[in-house]
Protein backbone atom coordinates (compact mmCIF):
# COMPACT_ATOMS: atom_id res chain seq x y z
CA UNK A 1 0.00 0.00 0.00
CA UNK A 2 1.46 3.62 -0.87
CA UNK A 3 2.41 5.18 2.33
CA UNK A 4 0.79 8.85 1.60
CA UNK A 5 -2.62 6.61 1.04
CA UNK A 6 -2.14 4.96 4.75
CA UNK A 7 -2.15 7.97 6.31
CA UNK A 8 -5.39 9.67 4.04
CA UNK A 9 -7.55 6.36 4.38
CA UNK A 10 -7.61 7.24 7.98
CA UNK A 11 -8.88 11.01 7.58
CA UNK A 12 -12.17 10.48 5.12
CA UNK A 13 -12.75 6.47 3.93
CA UNK A 14 -11.91 5.04 6.73
CA UNK A 15 -12.22 7.76 9.58
CA UNK A 16 -12.37 5.63 12.88
CA UNK A 17 -15.01 7.53 14.61
CA UNK A 18 -17.16 8.35 11.56
CA UNK A 19 -17.00 5.41 9.36
CA UNK A 20 -15.85 2.66 11.34
CA UNK A 21 -18.07 4.15 14.46
CA UNK A 22 -14.96 2.87 16.43
CA UNK A 23 -14.31 5.07 19.42
CA UNK A 24 -18.24 6.71 20.48
CA UNK A 25 -17.74 6.94 24.25
CA UNK A 26 -15.39 9.68 24.06
CA UNK A 27 -16.73 11.05 20.83
CA UNK A 28 -20.16 11.39 22.66
CA UNK A 29 -18.90 12.32 25.85
CA UNK A 30 -15.94 14.96 25.70
CA UNK A 31 -16.81 16.95 22.44
CA UNK A 32 -19.04 19.66 24.41
CA UNK A 33 -16.66 22.13 23.36
CA UNK A 34 -13.91 22.22 20.41
CA UNK A 35 -10.94 22.46 22.16
CA UNK A 36 -11.78 19.45 24.17
CA UNK A 37 -12.62 17.32 21.39
CA UNK A 38 -8.97 18.19 19.76
CA UNK A 39 -7.47 17.69 23.26
CA UNK A 40 -8.80 14.41 23.13
CA UNK A 41 -8.30 13.28 20.38
CA UNK A 42 -4.50 15.04 20.13
CA UNK A 43 -4.11 12.41 23.09
CA UNK A 44 -5.40 9.70 21.39
CA UNK A 45 -3.15 10.12 18.34
CA UNK A 46 -0.47 9.97 20.69
CA UNK A 47 -1.56 6.73 22.26
CA UNK A 48 -2.10 5.57 18.91
CA UNK A 49 1.18 6.23 17.13
CA UNK A 50 3.00 4.58 20.20
CA UNK A 51 1.07 1.63 20.81
CA UNK A 52 0.88 0.93 16.73
CA UNK A 53 4.95 0.88 16.54
CA UNK A 54 5.70 -1.22 19.75
CA UNK A 55 2.59 -3.63 18.77
CA UNK A 56 4.32 -3.50 15.42
CA UNK A 57 7.47 -4.40 16.82
CA UNK A 58 6.57 -7.03 19.05
CA UNK A 59 4.16 -8.68 16.51
CA UNK A 60 6.31 -12.21 16.20
CA UNK A 61 7.27 -12.12 19.99
CA UNK A 62 3.12 -11.95 21.07
CA UNK A 63 1.53 -15.17 20.95
CA UNK A 64 -1.95 -15.02 19.62
CA UNK A 65 -3.83 -16.60 22.24
CA UNK A 66 -3.09 -13.68 24.60
CA UNK A 67 -2.82 -11.14 22.27
CA UNK A 68 -5.27 -8.93 23.47
CA UNK A 69 -4.34 -8.55 27.05
CA UNK A 70 -0.48 -7.81 25.71
CA UNK A 71 -1.83 -5.08 23.54
CA UNK A 72 -3.54 -3.60 26.62
CA UNK A 73 -0.47 -3.33 28.62
CA UNK A 74 1.40 -1.59 26.10
CA UNK A 75 -1.82 0.64 25.39
CA UNK A 76 -1.92 1.56 29.11
CA UNK A 77 1.74 2.32 29.14
CA UNK A 78 1.27 4.98 26.68
CA UNK A 79 -1.45 6.74 28.09
CA UNK A 80 -0.36 6.88 31.58
CA UNK A 81 2.35 8.32 30.02
CA UNK A 82 -0.04 11.25 28.14
CA UNK A 83 -2.07 11.50 31.14
CA UNK A 84 0.95 12.68 33.36
CA UNK A 85 2.12 14.56 30.04
CA UNK A 86 -1.29 16.52 30.53
CA UNK A 87 -0.89 16.86 34.48
CA UNK A 88 2.25 18.25 33.95
CA UNK A 89 1.31 20.53 30.87
CA UNK A 90 -2.11 21.44 30.32
CA UNK A 91 -3.75 20.71 33.82
CA UNK A 92 -6.57 22.75 32.88
CA UNK A 93 -7.31 20.09 29.46
CA UNK A 94 -6.62 17.36 31.66
CA UNK A 95 -9.40 18.36 34.29
CA UNK A 96 -11.96 18.73 31.52
CA UNK A 97 -11.30 15.46 29.87
CA UNK A 98 -11.32 14.01 33.65
CA UNK A 99 -11.84 10.16 33.16
CA UNK A 100 -11.42 9.78 29.41
CA UNK A 101 -7.68 10.28 29.67
CA UNK A 102 -7.60 6.89 31.12
CA UNK A 103 -10.23 5.63 29.48
CA UNK A 104 -8.71 6.07 26.12
CA UNK A 105 -6.95 2.39 27.74
CA UNK A 106 -9.91 0.70 26.26
CA UNK A 107 -10.40 2.86 23.15
CA UNK A 108 -11.89 0.61 20.51
CA UNK A 109 -9.87 2.66 17.37
CA UNK A 110 -6.29 2.00 19.41
CA UNK A 111 -7.17 -1.69 20.23
CA UNK A 112 -8.98 -2.15 17.10
CA UNK A 113 -6.23 -0.67 14.91
CA UNK A 114 -3.42 -2.99 16.98
CA UNK A 115 -5.35 -6.18 16.00
CA UNK A 116 -6.28 -5.20 12.33
CA UNK A 117 -3.24 -3.34 11.07
CA UNK A 118 -0.02 -3.06 13.17
CA UNK A 119 -0.20 -6.95 13.87
CA UNK A 120 0.34 -7.12 10.45
CA UNK A 121 2.07 -4.95 9.47
CA UNK A 122 5.35 -2.99 9.34
CA UNK A 123 6.53 -0.86 12.13
CA UNK A 124 6.87 2.41 9.31
CA UNK A 125 3.27 1.55 7.83
CA UNK A 126 1.76 0.48 11.49
CA UNK A 127 3.15 4.69 13.03
CA UNK A 128 1.46 5.70 9.53
CA UNK A 129 -1.56 3.94 10.09
CA UNK A 130 -1.48 5.29 13.51
CA UNK A 131 -1.13 9.19 12.34
CA UNK A 132 -4.07 8.79 9.98
CA UNK A 133 -6.60 7.22 12.30
CA UNK A 134 -5.48 9.32 14.74
CA UNK A 135 -5.78 12.89 12.72
CA UNK A 136 -9.11 11.32 11.49
CA UNK A 137 -10.15 10.90 15.19
CA UNK A 138 -9.10 14.35 15.95
CA UNK A 139 -10.83 15.68 13.06
CA UNK A 140 -14.53 14.28 13.49
CA UNK A 141 -14.13 15.02 17.56
CA UNK A 142 -12.75 18.46 16.62
CA UNK A 143 -15.50 19.35 14.36
CA UNK A 144 -18.28 17.71 16.55
CA UNK A 145 -16.83 19.83 19.78
CA UNK A 146 -17.07 22.96 17.32
CA UNK A 147 -20.30 22.67 15.99
CA UNK A 148 -21.63 21.69 19.82
CA UNK A 149 -19.70 24.34 21.22
CA UNK A 150 -21.52 27.05 18.64
CA UNK A 151 -24.93 25.50 18.80
CA UNK A 152 -24.87 25.21 22.76
CA UNK A 153 -23.22 28.01 23.86
CA UNK A 154 -22.42 30.19 21.68
CA UNK A 155 -18.77 30.55 21.46
CA UNK A 156 -15.66 28.64 19.15
CA UNK A 157 -12.66 28.05 21.19
CA UNK A 158 -13.85 30.03 24.31
CA UNK A 159 -14.68 33.37 22.16
CA UNK A 160 -18.16 34.55 21.53
CA UNK A 161 -19.61 34.39 18.19
CA UNK A 162 -23.20 34.48 18.94
CA UNK A 163 -23.26 34.25 22.30
CA UNK A 164 -24.90 37.28 23.73
CA UNK A 165 -26.86 37.83 20.65
CA UNK A 166 -28.38 34.74 20.70
CA UNK A 167 -29.95 32.54 23.15
CA UNK A 168 -27.80 29.25 22.87
CA UNK A 169 -29.35 25.99 22.61
CA UNK A 170 -28.83 24.03 25.69
CA UNK A 171 -29.88 20.64 24.54
CA UNK A 172 -26.47 20.53 22.34
CA UNK A 173 -24.39 20.72 25.58
CA UNK A 174 -25.92 17.27 26.73
CA UNK A 175 -25.85 13.77 25.58
CA UNK A 176 -28.71 13.79 23.14
CA UNK A 177 -27.36 16.78 21.32
CA UNK A 178 -24.12 15.23 20.95
CA UNK A 179 -26.12 12.20 19.39
CA UNK A 180 -28.20 14.44 16.88
CA UNK A 181 -24.54 16.19 16.16
CA UNK A 182 -22.86 12.80 15.50
CA UNK A 183 -25.72 11.60 13.33
CA UNK A 184 -25.73 14.22 11.26
CA UNK A 185 -21.74 14.07 10.52
CA UNK A 186 -22.02 10.42 9.96
CA UNK A 187 -25.04 10.74 7.30
CA UNK A 188 -22.75 13.51 5.79
CA UNK A 189 -19.79 11.25 5.13
CA UNK A 190 -22.30 8.78 3.79
CA UNK A 191 -23.56 11.25 1.54
CA UNK A 192 -20.20 12.56 0.54
CA UNK A 193 -19.03 9.09 -0.01
CA UNK A 194 -22.32 7.49 -1.60
CA UNK A 195 -22.27 5.30 1.34
CA UNK A 196 -19.17 3.48 -0.24
CA UNK A 197 -17.00 4.30 2.61
CA UNK A 198 -18.92 1.64 4.88
CA UNK A 199 -18.86 -1.15 2.57
CA UNK A 200 -15.38 -2.45 3.20
CA UNK A 201 -14.15 -6.54 3.47
CA UNK A 202 -11.47 -5.56 6.01
CA UNK A 203 -14.18 -4.45 8.36
CA UNK A 204 -16.46 -7.47 8.43
CA UNK A 205 -15.22 -10.63 10.34
CA UNK A 206 -11.58 -10.79 8.71
CA UNK A 207 -10.32 -7.95 10.73
CA UNK A 208 -12.61 -8.42 13.77
CA UNK A 209 -11.46 -10.02 17.19
CA UNK A 210 -14.55 -11.51 17.71
CA UNK A 211 -15.05 -12.91 14.60
CA UNK A 212 -13.31 -16.19 16.55
CA UNK A 213 -16.33 -16.41 18.82
CA UNK A 214 -19.39 -14.84 16.50
CA UNK A 215 -18.81 -17.30 13.71
CA UNK A 216 -19.47 -14.49 11.00
CA UNK A 217 -23.06 -15.13 12.04
CA UNK A 218 -24.08 -11.33 10.92
CA UNK A 219 -22.59 -11.99 7.68
CA UNK A 220 -24.67 -15.14 7.58
CA UNK A 221 -27.24 -12.77 8.31
CA UNK A 222 -26.58 -10.09 6.00
CA UNK A 223 -26.38 -13.04 2.59
CA UNK A 224 -29.74 -14.59 3.92
CA UNK A 225 -31.49 -10.90 3.98
CA UNK B 1 -50.75 -2.97 4.00
CA UNK B 2 -48.92 -0.87 1.21
CA UNK B 3 -51.52 0.70 -0.77
CA UNK B 4 -49.84 2.03 -4.43
CA UNK B 5 -51.71 4.86 -6.23
CA UNK B 6 -51.56 5.09 -9.65
CA UNK B 7 -53.77 8.08 -10.35
CA UNK B 8 -57.25 7.87 -9.56
CA UNK B 9 -57.14 4.14 -9.29
CA UNK B 10 -56.30 2.83 -5.57
CA UNK B 11 -54.67 -0.71 -5.58
CA UNK B 12 -54.41 -2.41 -1.93
CA UNK B 13 -54.57 -5.92 -0.89
CA UNK B 14 -57.95 -6.68 1.14
CA UNK B 15 -59.81 -5.43 3.08
CA UNK B 16 -61.62 -3.17 0.38
CA UNK B 17 -63.26 -1.36 2.41
CA UNK B 18 -64.15 2.33 1.77
CA UNK B 19 -64.47 4.29 4.90
CA UNK B 20 -65.67 8.00 4.70
CA UNK B 21 -62.72 8.11 7.86
CA UNK B 22 -59.44 10.04 6.11
CA UNK B 23 -56.64 11.81 7.88
CA UNK B 24 -57.89 15.17 6.94
CA UNK B 25 -61.26 14.79 9.11
CA UNK B 26 -59.32 13.52 11.85
CA UNK B 27 -57.18 16.00 12.23
CA UNK B 28 -60.23 18.23 11.78
CA UNK B 29 -61.84 16.73 14.40
CA UNK B 30 -58.90 17.15 16.62
CA UNK B 31 -57.95 20.85 15.95
CA UNK B 32 -62.06 21.64 16.64
CA UNK B 33 -61.52 19.78 19.73
CA UNK B 34 -58.86 22.16 20.81
CA UNK B 35 -60.59 25.15 19.95
CA UNK B 36 -62.37 25.40 23.79
CA UNK B 37 -58.86 25.72 24.93
CA UNK B 38 -57.06 27.95 22.37
CA UNK B 39 -60.42 30.44 23.71
CA UNK B 40 -59.33 29.95 26.80
CA UNK B 41 -55.56 30.51 25.82
CA UNK B 42 -56.46 33.84 24.31
CA UNK B 43 -58.51 34.86 27.38
CA UNK B 44 -55.93 34.47 30.08
CA UNK B 45 -52.15 35.42 27.75
CA UNK B 46 -53.90 37.82 25.34
CA UNK B 47 -53.33 38.31 21.57
CA UNK B 48 -49.05 36.83 21.83
CA UNK B 49 -51.21 33.51 22.40
CA UNK B 50 -53.19 33.61 18.92
CA UNK B 51 -49.90 34.88 17.53
CA UNK B 52 -47.80 31.74 19.02
CA UNK B 53 -50.57 29.53 17.77
CA UNK B 54 -50.62 31.29 13.94
CA UNK B 55 -46.55 31.24 13.87
CA UNK B 56 -46.24 27.72 14.64
CA UNK B 57 -49.10 26.34 12.28
CA UNK B 58 -47.12 28.25 9.28
CA UNK B 59 -43.59 27.06 10.14
CA UNK B 60 -44.77 23.17 10.54
CA UNK B 61 -46.71 23.66 7.57
CA UNK B 62 -43.89 25.16 5.59
CA UNK B 63 -41.16 23.16 7.17
CA UNK B 64 -43.61 20.22 5.88
CA UNK B 65 -43.96 21.50 1.95
CA UNK B 66 -40.22 22.45 1.87
CA UNK B 67 -39.29 18.92 3.05
CA UNK B 68 -41.66 17.33 0.76
CA UNK B 69 -40.88 19.32 -1.70
CA UNK B 70 -36.62 19.30 -1.49
CA UNK B 71 -37.26 14.97 -1.30
CA UNK B 72 -39.70 14.91 -4.14
CA UNK B 73 -42.32 13.14 -2.07
CA UNK B 74 -45.95 13.01 -2.27
CA UNK B 75 -47.11 16.90 -0.80
CA UNK B 76 -48.98 15.79 2.91
CA UNK B 77 -50.01 19.44 3.97
CA UNK B 78 -53.38 19.19 3.17
CA UNK B 79 -53.91 16.38 5.29
CA UNK B 80 -53.54 18.76 8.37
CA UNK B 81 -51.58 16.87 10.50
CA UNK B 82 -48.37 19.51 10.34
CA UNK B 83 -51.18 22.00 11.19
CA UNK B 84 -52.05 20.10 14.30
CA UNK B 85 -48.80 19.29 15.25
CA UNK B 86 -48.43 23.34 15.24
CA UNK B 87 -51.28 23.83 17.23
CA UNK B 88 -50.20 20.86 19.80
CA UNK B 89 -45.99 22.79 19.56
CA UNK B 90 -47.96 26.23 20.06
CA UNK B 91 -49.97 24.92 23.29
CA UNK B 92 -47.39 23.55 24.74
CA UNK B 93 -45.11 26.85 25.10
CA UNK B 94 -45.55 29.92 27.03
CA UNK B 95 -46.79 32.58 24.94
CA UNK B 96 -44.38 34.81 26.31
CA UNK B 97 -41.30 32.24 24.70
CA UNK B 98 -39.88 34.13 21.58
CA UNK B 99 -40.99 33.25 18.48
CA UNK B 100 -37.69 31.89 16.39
CA UNK B 101 -37.78 29.30 19.33
CA UNK B 102 -41.21 28.24 18.73
CA UNK B 103 -40.12 27.68 15.16
CA UNK B 104 -36.73 25.79 16.31
CA UNK B 105 -39.45 23.84 18.61
CA UNK B 106 -41.65 22.82 14.89
CA UNK B 107 -38.44 22.30 12.70
CA UNK B 108 -37.84 19.34 15.04
CA UNK B 109 -41.16 17.80 15.07
CA UNK B 110 -41.61 18.36 11.66
CA UNK B 111 -38.09 17.51 9.96
CA UNK B 112 -35.94 15.33 12.59
CA UNK B 113 -39.19 13.61 14.29
CA UNK B 114 -41.62 13.36 11.64
CA UNK B 115 -39.98 13.72 8.36
CA UNK B 116 -36.52 11.67 8.48
CA UNK B 117 -38.27 9.06 9.55
CA UNK B 118 -40.27 8.97 6.83
CA UNK B 119 -43.17 11.30 7.09
CA UNK B 120 -46.85 10.64 8.38
CA UNK B 121 -47.60 7.36 10.20
CA UNK B 122 -43.29 6.38 10.40
CA UNK B 123 -43.35 8.30 13.46
CA UNK B 124 -41.54 7.07 16.44
CA UNK B 125 -42.64 9.56 18.65
CA UNK B 126 -45.21 12.23 18.86
CA UNK B 127 -43.48 15.19 17.01
CA UNK B 128 -45.31 17.76 19.25
CA UNK B 129 -43.80 16.56 22.83
CA UNK B 130 -40.76 15.88 21.39
CA UNK B 131 -40.45 19.38 20.11
CA UNK B 132 -41.48 20.33 23.44
CA UNK B 133 -38.78 18.58 25.53
CA UNK B 134 -36.44 19.87 23.45
CA UNK B 135 -37.09 23.45 23.65
CA UNK B 136 -37.61 22.78 27.51
CA UNK B 137 -34.08 21.27 27.94
CA UNK B 138 -32.40 23.92 25.17
CA UNK B 139 -34.07 27.14 26.61
CA UNK B 140 -35.11 26.16 30.26
CA UNK B 141 -34.95 29.89 31.08
CA UNK B 142 -37.64 30.89 28.44
CA UNK B 143 -39.46 27.93 28.61
CA UNK B 144 -40.11 28.04 32.47
CA UNK B 145 -40.90 31.73 32.65
CA UNK B 146 -44.44 32.16 32.67
CA UNK B 147 -46.68 35.36 32.14
CA UNK B 148 -49.37 35.63 35.11
CA UNK B 149 -53.03 34.52 33.36
CA UNK B 150 -55.93 37.71 33.18
CA UNK B 151 -58.14 35.47 35.11
CA UNK B 152 -55.23 35.37 38.52
CA UNK B 153 -56.02 38.88 39.16
CA UNK B 154 -54.04 42.16 38.63
CA UNK B 155 -51.16 41.26 40.40
CA UNK B 156 -47.37 43.45 40.91
CA UNK B 157 -45.60 41.23 38.05
CA UNK B 158 -45.99 40.22 35.01
CA UNK B 159 -44.41 36.50 35.45
CA UNK B 160 -45.34 34.05 38.04
CA UNK B 161 -44.79 29.97 38.60
CA UNK B 162 -47.19 27.78 37.47
CA UNK B 163 -48.68 25.57 40.58
CA UNK B 164 -46.56 23.07 39.90
CA UNK B 165 -43.79 24.79 40.48
CA UNK B 166 -45.18 25.99 43.43
CA UNK B 167 -45.63 22.34 44.46
CA UNK B 168 -41.78 21.48 43.93
CA UNK B 169 -40.16 24.58 45.11
CA UNK B 170 -42.18 24.91 47.97
CA UNK B 171 -43.38 27.73 49.76
CA UNK B 172 -46.12 30.00 48.08
CA UNK B 173 -49.76 29.23 48.11
CA UNK B 174 -51.37 27.16 45.71
CA UNK B 175 -54.49 28.02 43.64
CA UNK B 176 -57.58 26.91 44.43
CA UNK B 177 -58.75 23.75 42.66
CA UNK B 178 -61.21 25.57 41.13
CA UNK B 179 -59.08 28.26 39.45
CA UNK B 180 -57.02 24.97 38.30
CA UNK B 181 -60.03 23.45 36.92
CA UNK B 182 -61.25 26.70 34.93
CA UNK B 183 -57.85 27.98 34.38
CA UNK B 184 -56.90 30.71 35.94
CA UNK B 185 -53.72 29.82 36.72
CA UNK B 186 -49.66 29.84 34.98
CA UNK B 187 -48.76 27.56 32.65
CA UNK B 188 -48.28 27.26 28.79
CA UNK B 189 -50.54 28.59 26.25
CA UNK B 190 -52.68 25.46 25.80
CA UNK B 191 -52.81 23.84 29.03
CA UNK B 192 -54.23 26.01 31.36
CA UNK B 193 -57.55 24.97 31.26
CA UNK B 194 -58.34 21.47 32.62
CA UNK B 195 -62.55 22.29 31.78
CA UNK B 196 -61.92 23.12 28.21
CA UNK B 197 -59.14 20.75 27.20
CA UNK B 198 -62.03 17.94 29.44
CA UNK B 199 -64.64 19.37 27.13
CA UNK B 200 -62.43 18.83 23.48
CA UNK B 201 -61.58 14.94 25.03
CA UNK B 202 -65.23 13.94 25.74
CA UNK B 203 -65.71 15.56 21.84
CA UNK B 204 -63.15 13.05 20.67
CA UNK B 205 -64.09 10.49 22.30
CA UNK B 206 -67.78 10.97 21.38
CA UNK B 207 -66.88 11.53 17.92
CA UNK B 208 -65.11 8.01 18.28
CA UNK B 209 -61.77 9.83 17.14
CA UNK B 210 -59.99 8.60 20.24
CA UNK B 211 -60.50 5.88 21.86
CA UNK B 212 -61.32 6.56 25.95
CA UNK B 213 -58.78 3.73 27.17
CA UNK B 214 -55.37 5.80 27.15
CA UNK B 215 -56.79 8.96 28.56
CA UNK B 216 -58.97 7.18 31.41
CA UNK B 217 -55.93 5.18 32.16
CA UNK B 218 -53.25 7.87 31.89
CA UNK B 219 -55.41 9.89 34.36
CA UNK B 220 -56.74 7.23 36.60
CA UNK B 221 -53.51 6.42 37.76
CA UNK B 222 -52.55 9.58 38.18
CA UNK B 223 -55.32 10.44 40.15
CA UNK B 224 -54.82 6.56 42.51
CA UNK B 225 -51.20 7.49 42.96
CA UNK B 226 -51.93 10.95 43.96
CA UNK B 227 -54.11 9.24 46.65
CA UNK B 228 -51.67 6.61 47.93
CA UNK B 229 -48.67 9.05 47.88
CA UNK B 230 -49.23 11.16 50.97
CA UNK B 231 -49.36 14.69 51.14
CA UNK B 232 -50.57 15.09 47.89
CA UNK B 233 -53.87 16.26 46.25
CA UNK B 234 -55.29 14.15 43.58
CA UNK B 235 -57.76 16.59 42.53
CA UNK B 236 -54.54 19.01 42.03
CA UNK B 237 -52.59 16.71 40.08
CA UNK B 238 -55.50 15.93 37.67
CA UNK B 239 -55.67 20.01 37.04
CA UNK B 240 -52.07 20.77 36.97
CA UNK B 241 -49.63 21.33 34.02
CA UNK B 242 -49.87 19.81 30.88
CA UNK B 243 -51.98 16.58 31.89
CA UNK B 244 -55.16 16.92 30.91
CA UNK B 245 -53.64 18.22 26.98
CA UNK B 246 -51.41 15.16 27.50
CA UNK B 247 -53.90 12.46 27.93
CA UNK B 248 -56.00 13.15 25.41
CA UNK B 249 -54.42 14.91 22.70
CA UNK B 250 -50.82 13.69 22.81
CA UNK B 251 -50.49 10.39 24.41
CA UNK B 252 -53.46 9.81 22.20
CA UNK B 253 -51.74 9.78 18.30
CA UNK B 254 -52.32 6.97 16.45
CA UNK B 255 -49.09 6.08 15.45
CA UNK B 256 -47.07 6.25 18.65
CA UNK B 257 -49.87 4.22 21.09
CA UNK B 258 -49.89 0.98 21.02
CA UNK B 259 -52.97 -0.88 18.84
CA UNK B 260 -54.53 -3.07 20.84
CA UNK B 261 -56.78 -2.42 23.78
CA UNK B 262 -54.79 -4.22 26.28
CA UNK B 263 -51.77 -2.21 25.01
CA UNK B 264 -53.53 1.11 25.57
CA UNK B 265 -54.09 0.02 29.33
CA UNK B 266 -50.10 -0.99 29.46
CA UNK B 267 -49.21 2.43 28.09
CA UNK B 268 -52.15 4.57 29.94
CA UNK B 269 -50.72 3.56 33.24
CA UNK B 270 -46.99 3.25 32.29
CA UNK B 271 -47.88 7.32 31.35
CA UNK B 272 -49.44 7.81 34.42
CA UNK B 273 -46.99 6.45 36.70
CA UNK B 274 -43.92 8.02 35.18
CA UNK B 275 -45.90 11.32 35.44
CA UNK B 276 -46.29 11.21 38.98
CA UNK B 277 -42.86 9.94 39.39
CA UNK B 278 -40.91 12.96 37.87
CA UNK B 279 -43.52 15.50 39.52
CA UNK B 280 -43.18 14.19 42.92
CA UNK B 281 -39.85 12.89 43.10
CA UNK B 282 -38.04 14.09 40.20
CA UNK B 283 -36.16 17.48 39.95
CA UNK B 284 -38.19 18.75 37.09
CA UNK B 285 -41.86 20.02 38.07
CA UNK B 286 -43.47 18.31 35.15
CA UNK B 287 -43.85 15.34 34.25
CA UNK B 288 -45.88 14.68 31.13
CA UNK B 289 -43.67 15.11 28.40
CA UNK B 290 -41.58 12.97 29.34
CA UNK B 291 -43.93 10.07 30.63
CA UNK B 292 -45.30 10.37 26.92
CA UNK B 293 -42.48 10.38 25.08
CA UNK B 294 -41.05 7.00 27.44
CA UNK B 295 -43.77 5.46 27.01
CA UNK B 296 -44.00 5.86 22.45
CA UNK B 297 -40.75 4.58 22.84
CA UNK B 298 -41.94 1.54 24.29
CA UNK B 299 -44.81 0.96 22.46
CA UNK B 300 -43.59 -1.44 19.72
CA UNK B 301 -42.33 -3.67 22.16
CA UNK B 302 -46.32 -3.39 24.11
CA UNK B 303 -47.75 -3.98 20.92
CA UNK B 304 -45.31 -7.04 20.09
CA UNK B 305 -46.20 -8.14 23.77
CA UNK B 306 -50.03 -7.99 22.92
CA UNK B 307 -50.31 -9.11 19.40
CA UNK B 308 -48.67 -12.35 19.81
CA UNK B 309 -50.75 -12.53 23.28
CA UNK B 310 -53.61 -11.97 21.28
CA UNK B 311 -52.67 -14.73 18.70
CA UNK B 312 -51.34 -17.10 20.89
CA UNK B 313 -54.96 -17.24 22.82
CA UNK B 314 -56.85 -18.04 19.34
CA UNK B 315 -53.98 -20.32 17.90
CA UNK B 316 -53.85 -22.46 21.10
CA UNK B 317 -49.62 -22.26 19.63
Amino acid sequence: MNKLAIVTKGIIKENPVLVLLLGTCPTLAVTTSAINGLGMGVSAMVVLICSNIVISILKKVIPSTVRIPCYIVVIAGFVTVVQLMLKAYLPDLDKSLGLFIPLIVVNCIILGRAEMFASKNTIVDSALDGLGMGIGFTLALGVMGLIRELLGSGTVFGIAITAGHITPMGIFMLAPGGFFVYAILIAAINWASNGRAIKKKEFSCEGCAMADSCGGSCEKKEANA
Amino acid sequence: MERQYHDNLIVSSAPHMVSPVDTTKVMGTVLLALAPAFLVGIYQFGYRAAVMTIVCIIACVAFEWLFNAALKRKQTVSDLSAALTGVLIAFNVPSSLPYWMAVIGCFVAIVIVKQVFGGIGQNLVNPAVTARIVLFISFATEMTTWPIPRGAGAVDATTGPTPLGILSEGGGKLPSNLDMFLGNIGGCIGEVSALALLIGGIFLIWTKVISPIIPVCFLGTVFVLALIIPGQDPIFHLCAGGLMLGAFFCATDYVTSPIMPMGKVIFGIGCGIFTILIRVYGSYPEGVSFAILLMNILTPHIDNFCISRAYKKGGGK
